[in-house]
């Protein structure tokens, strides 16, 4: 097995992000380094940048290739469905308890990536006869990915396994009573998506922008630093209306963080937190 | 050998979970290092594995969170579907990264990681399996001077995983279950200073 490519070291990457700071003013200092560093490895492998010097200064002298780098570094792996007990939570016992006491809810998705989380929120609400009431903001720091979101288009490769959560999640329809197939793709119906709403938001250094119901943030603090993740957490419970839901991955906890006592634990299986404290 | 070991890591695949159990049925409650495991399963089966291994385990196995301190002597096993890394500043992360070698967890990511952490004091143990995971990690385990181990292919039930591993890299000691055990006991009385 050949690997002859030398490790990247921590300096390497600190000029990198200096740079991306300087020009671009985005802040990648405080992603969690081993998957950054991952991240970085497969931009070298992808454009055959031969070491950390070569990106720089590609990224120095072509701003048009900075887009396609943040796509690139962004994890954009995701389901339909994921952890179905998840939706299920949100279903029998979230969505209901918020509706209870409005008639119009409004949630936000976090690091929407390619949309696969907000055509399942779609279908749940719909399913609850809800999505009328809904007002539902995406944001992403990638832009290609959120057109890839509003365009809702998917592999018909990926439903397999979308289908198997959607079982799981125990629906009352079937998947595909959200899509028509055309050529390979599940094209999911416009009218599912239609108090959708999309922007480009960098969770890092972006400002609040609206306060919500229910925030959905899942997966996406993994790749952060322990110091970066309190920062976008603070961001996370201001955009919340008092009372209010925020949902992260099931493997993420809340812990460790600075935060923690401004909400309590609603579902620990699923990491849905209620925030108490302004 | 010597007492400057500070971690354990084990990836195995199919034909691994009666070696595992028997590891874990094996090594003492106060054995002093972390252990981590990487287990290839079921992609959507988030309960169970942890609670089945467990069952004959003298030893408690969590799945950690994103962010967790690692402690000394507690044993992680990856998650479903996420991969598991080791960080700077002694703390596990979970990403949802691609698959590598078909997998999440991916023994390469958790092994590579792990050595970048603990350099010459990790010993990484690998175990049958039916593809070539963790023999990438297993090279960069003993580039940084790390102990590889692998279950001997004769003994293992499905040998393509010991078999990659040892086309890849030098493999300080190829050893059956029985032996891994023994191995991993007289580890615990030189780490304990006895």
């Amino acid at each position: 097995m050949d690997d002859n490519t030398p490790d990247i070291e921590i300096t390497e990457l600190r000029k990198l992000t200096q740079v991306i700071k300087d020009k671009y003013d985005y802040e990648f200092k405080d992603y969690a380094m081993s998957s950054f560093k991952r991240r970085i490895k497969r931009v070298l492998d992808l454009y055959k940048f031969k070491n950390v010097d070569k990106l720089v200064n590609v990224l120095e002298n072509n701003p048009d290739f900075f887009e396609e780098f943040v796509s690139e570094i962004t994890v954009n792996v995701t389901e339909m469905f994921r952890d179905p007990t998840f939706w299920k939570v949100l279903k029998e016992q979230i969505i209901p308890n918020i509706l209870l006491n409005h008639n119009k809810i409004t949630i936000w998705h976090a690091g929407c990536s390619s949309g696969e989380e907000i055509v399942t929120m779609c279908a749940v609400l719909d399913e609850m006869g809800a999505l009328d009431k809904a007002k539902i903001i995406a944001t992403d720091i990638d832009t290609a990915i959120i057109s890839k979101a509003k365009n809702a288009s998917y592999s018909m490769k990926n439903m397999e396994v979308n289908s198997k959560n959607y079982a799981r999640y125990q629906g009352t329809r079937n998947l595909e009573y959200y899509y028509k197939e055309v050529s390979g793709e599940a094209v999911i119906h416009k009218s599912l998506l239609e108090n959708v709403s999309y922007r480009k938001h960098d969770l890092v250094q972006g400002a609040i922008f609206s306060k919500f119901d229910l925030v959905l943030c899942r997966n996406v603090m993994i790749y952060f630093n322990q110091t970066l993740q309190n920062n976008v957490l603070n961001k996370l419970h201001e955009s919340l209306f008092k009372y209010g839901y925020l949902a992260i991955g099931s493997k993420e906890s809340l812990i460790w963080c600075e935060i923690a006592n401004k909400f309590i634990v609603v579902n620990n299986e699923e990491k849905v937190y209620k925030k108490i404290k302004d | 050998m010597t007492n400057k070991y500070k971690a354990v890591v084990i990836g195995g695949s199919a034909g691994s979970f009666q070696g595992i159990t028997q590891i874990l049925a094996s090594i003492p409650k106060d054995f002093p290092l972390p252990i981590f495991l990487c287990l290839h399963r079921l992609k959507h089966v988030r309960n169970g594995f942890v609670e089945a291994l467990c069952i004959k385990s003298n030893k408690a196995v969590a799945e950690p969170f994103d962010k967790e301190t690692i402690k000394k002597g507690s044993v992680y096993l990856a998650p479903a579907n996420y991969h598991l890394c080791l960080e700077l500043g002694n703390t596990c992360s979970l990403s949802t990264e691609e698959l590598v070698n078909n997998s999440r967890p991916a023994i390469d990511l958790t092994f590579e990681s792990a050595s970048y952490l603990y350099r010459d004091k990790l010993v990484g143990i690998l175990l049958s399996g039916a593809n070539k995971d963790g023999a990438y990690g297993m090279m960069k385990i003993k580039g940084r001077n790390g102990l590889t181990i692998v279950q001997d292919p004769d003994d293992s039930m499905i040998n393509a995983m010991p078999n990659a591993a040892l086309a890849a890299t030098k493999i300080d000691h190829i050893l059956t279950i029985n032996e891994i055990v023994n191995f991993l006991l007289e580890l615990d009385k030189i780490c304990k200073g006895s």
